[in-house]
């Protein structure tokens, strides 16, 4: 139940400083878990390009803004999202790419409000991008797997996950301490 | 020290997290466990959290059965009627492909043909997937228990979905055929050409492996070959829907499953297929002669028999004179719907068939018809080669409501038939047929 103030050290919003959430720990706990469970029982029967995994790892990157506890919650979901992917999926594919995210998100939430939708489907969107790519870098050229890219899916994917993040995040905002 | 890991805190963080991951990635990459890969922590995890997903998914359905079989019954009289009517015309259809299917079981058990058969399966409910774009495993409600082994084929009424890969006691892993790591040995239905079908990791499945020279066109049917040991022979797997030269010089040859892949609900898991003969019990005995006649050529020759019951040559060389060393006969050379093929024995190669029809599909033969009991009528041929070697047809031996013909339309035909030449004691030691076949006798 704390609200932290951080100083302002970017200089892409006309804050003097951006606030830094806190959660509880079964907020911690059950919503990165409920986001994969859904991903996988829930996708077969609904968009498949959506990744909830992903959208609830920029929500709690960009809403805790520590690049450290970014990464870990990354790296968390991501192992947690790579247990359900099959067979022929080793563990840390999704891992190493939510790290990144996590990361880069935090990172970037330390710099520019994350409140407002616009700035919130341009972090989605851009991130998903990301996302992709590291992936495909861990796929195509660590494990030389048969990946293929393709930029429309990969254009589409991220237009769908951001808009669908705006809608995600306002709801998730409620698990916000303040 | 201090400094530098004070300053450069969250890098270094991220560096070690990534290289811990990487370090993980190359161990599983380098040592893959054994039994099938499967790592316990993925058994935990997915054995932890099925049980509920088993639960949500059963309520969801009684609820929705409740639904659409109890109160959303809008259009069902309708849709009634139209299936009733759907159904008289599939009788009717059905009538037909019989008589074809029963053609073709005597065929194979002639051949010695074995088929696949689906003995036994298991139905589960879909309860996941891989939560993955790259991966389109899917998580079925079935394991071990249930009898359920990995390489078990997985189908659906229209079309296959894939294989088991991981079996746990209570769920499974199918891989499905559009998975990127699929594998399915299919054939294109019309021209019987063999390929594999392989899945992408759009999801995209197509055939490959036939050759660019081949003549294949979109709407083809694809079924399964059985060459992969896994899923039965001739069962459906989709529809070529593009063909486009691909690299090297086979085809890219775009094919959309039947099973719609994407919507998946309940599946069949094959837990037992068998090899055997096809069942001919139903479609009556059959007799040696039989067997060696259906394996021998025949002569497209035709006998008119005159008021008197004498077979004259009209224009085409008499079948009785037209064996080659053997008897002649000629005979009701039809199949009945529950009877087999009544053809004369005594080394005949040859029946009455009209001109010009020795490619033609098997028919009545002229002098016989076929009754509507399934019954054979035959008028008086030329048959006596094979009444005097004993094995004269009887024409409804095998008809199970069967009419007998006169022994005096037998009696007349055989006085009325050309001599020929004594006949072989046995249908085995008949000589080869030859293509002087239906040369004129000689006087």
């Amino acid at each position: 139940m704390s609200t932290r103030a951080m100083p302002f050290r970017g200089s892409l919003t006309s804050r003097e400083q951006v606030s830094v959430y806190e959660f509880s720990w079964p907020a911690i706990l059950l919503i990165p878990l409920f986001a994969v469970l859904i991903q996988v029982f829930v996708k077969v029967r609904f968009l498949p390009i959506v990744d909830m995994p992903f959208l609830v790892t920029i929500f709690f990157a960009t809403a805790r803004r520590n690049p450290v506890t970014g990464s870990v919650t990354g790296c968390c979901i991501g192992l947690l999202q790579d247990l359900f992917a099959g067979y022929n999926h080793p563990l840390g594919m999704y891992g190493i790419a939510l790290t990144v995210v996590g990361y880069g998100a935090s990172s970037l939430g330390v710099k520019i409000d994350v409140e407002n939708p616009g700035s919130r489907f341009l972090i989605t969107f851009i991130f998903f991008g990301i996302h992709e790519g590291v992936y495909y870098g861990v796929a195509h050229g660590l494990l030389r797997q048969g990946v293929q890219w393709a930029w429309g899916h990969a254009a589409i994917s991220a237009l769908a996950n951001a808009v669908l993040g705006i809608f995600l995040y306002r709801f998730l905002d409620r698990f916000k301490q303040r | 020290m201090d400094t530098f890991l004070g300053r450069y805190r969250n890098l270094v963080v991220l560096a070690a997290i990534l290289f811990a991951q990487i370090i993980a990635l190359a161990v599983q990459v380098r040592r893959p466990t054994e039994e099938g890969e499967t790592r316990l922590i993925r058994i935990w995890a997915i054995s932890a959290v099925a049980p509920f997903e088993k639960a949500v998914v059963h309520s969801q359905q009684w609820v929705q059965g409740l639904w659409t079989n109890y109160v959303y019954l809008r259009g069902v009289r309708r849709e009634n009627r139209e299936l009733r009517g759907q159904i008289e015309r599939m009788k009717i259809e059905d009538a037909r492909l019989s008589e074809d299917a029963q053609m073709a079981r005597r065929i194979q058990a002639l051949l010695a043909f074995k088929e696949q058969y689906v003995d036994d399966t298991v139905a589960a409910q879909v309860i996941g997937t891989s939560g993955s774009e790259q991966s389109r495993i899917l998580y079925i409600d079935k394991g071990s228990k249930q009898g359920v082994k990995p390489d078990m084929a997985v189908i659906t009424p229209t079309g296959i979905v894939g294989k088991i890969v991981q079996v746990a006691p209570d769920w499974s892993q199918v891989l499905p055929i559009n998975d990127q790591f699929s594998g399915v040995g299919a054939a294109l239905k019309d021209s019987r050409l063999q390929g594999i079908l392989k899945g992408a990791a759009n999801g995209a499945t197509t055939l490959q492996y036939i050759m660019s020279d081949e003549k294949v066109v979109p709407g083809e049917q694809v079924i399964t070959s059985g060459g992969d040991r896994i899923f039965p022979k001739g069962l459906p797997v989709g529809t070529v829907v593009s063909v486009q030269p691909g690299k090297d010089l086979f085809l890219n040859i775009r094919v959309v499953p039947a099973a719609h892949l994407d919507r998946l609900e309940e599946v069949l898991v094959v837990t037992r297929i068998t090899e055997r003969m096809p069942d001919t019990n139903d479609l009556g005995p059959l007799r040696a002669s039989d067997i060696l006649a259906e394996r021998l050529p025949r002569v497209p020759n035709k006998t008119e028999v005159d008021a008197a019951g004498n077979a004259k040559p009209g224009g085409a060389p008499s079948p009785a004179a037209s064996a080659t060393g053997g008897s002649t006969a000629t005979g009701a050379r039809t199949t009945p719907p529950g009877a087999t093929a009544n053809k004369p024995a005594g080394a005949s190669t040859t029946a009455a068939k009209p001109p010009g029809a020795a490619g033609a599909p098997r028919a009545n033969a002229p002098g016989t018809t076929a009754g509507a009991n399934g019954s054979v009528k035959t008028k008086p041929a030329a048959e006596p080669a094979a009444h005097a070697a004993g094995t004269a047809p009887k024409t409804t031996e095998h008809a199970g409501a069967g009419e007998t013909a006169p022994p005096k339309a037998a009696a007349s035909q055989h006085q009325g038939a050309e001599p020929a030449p004594p006949p072989e004691p046995s249908p085995t030691a008949a000589p080869p047929p030859t293509p002087s076949a239906g040369v004129p006798p000689q006087p």
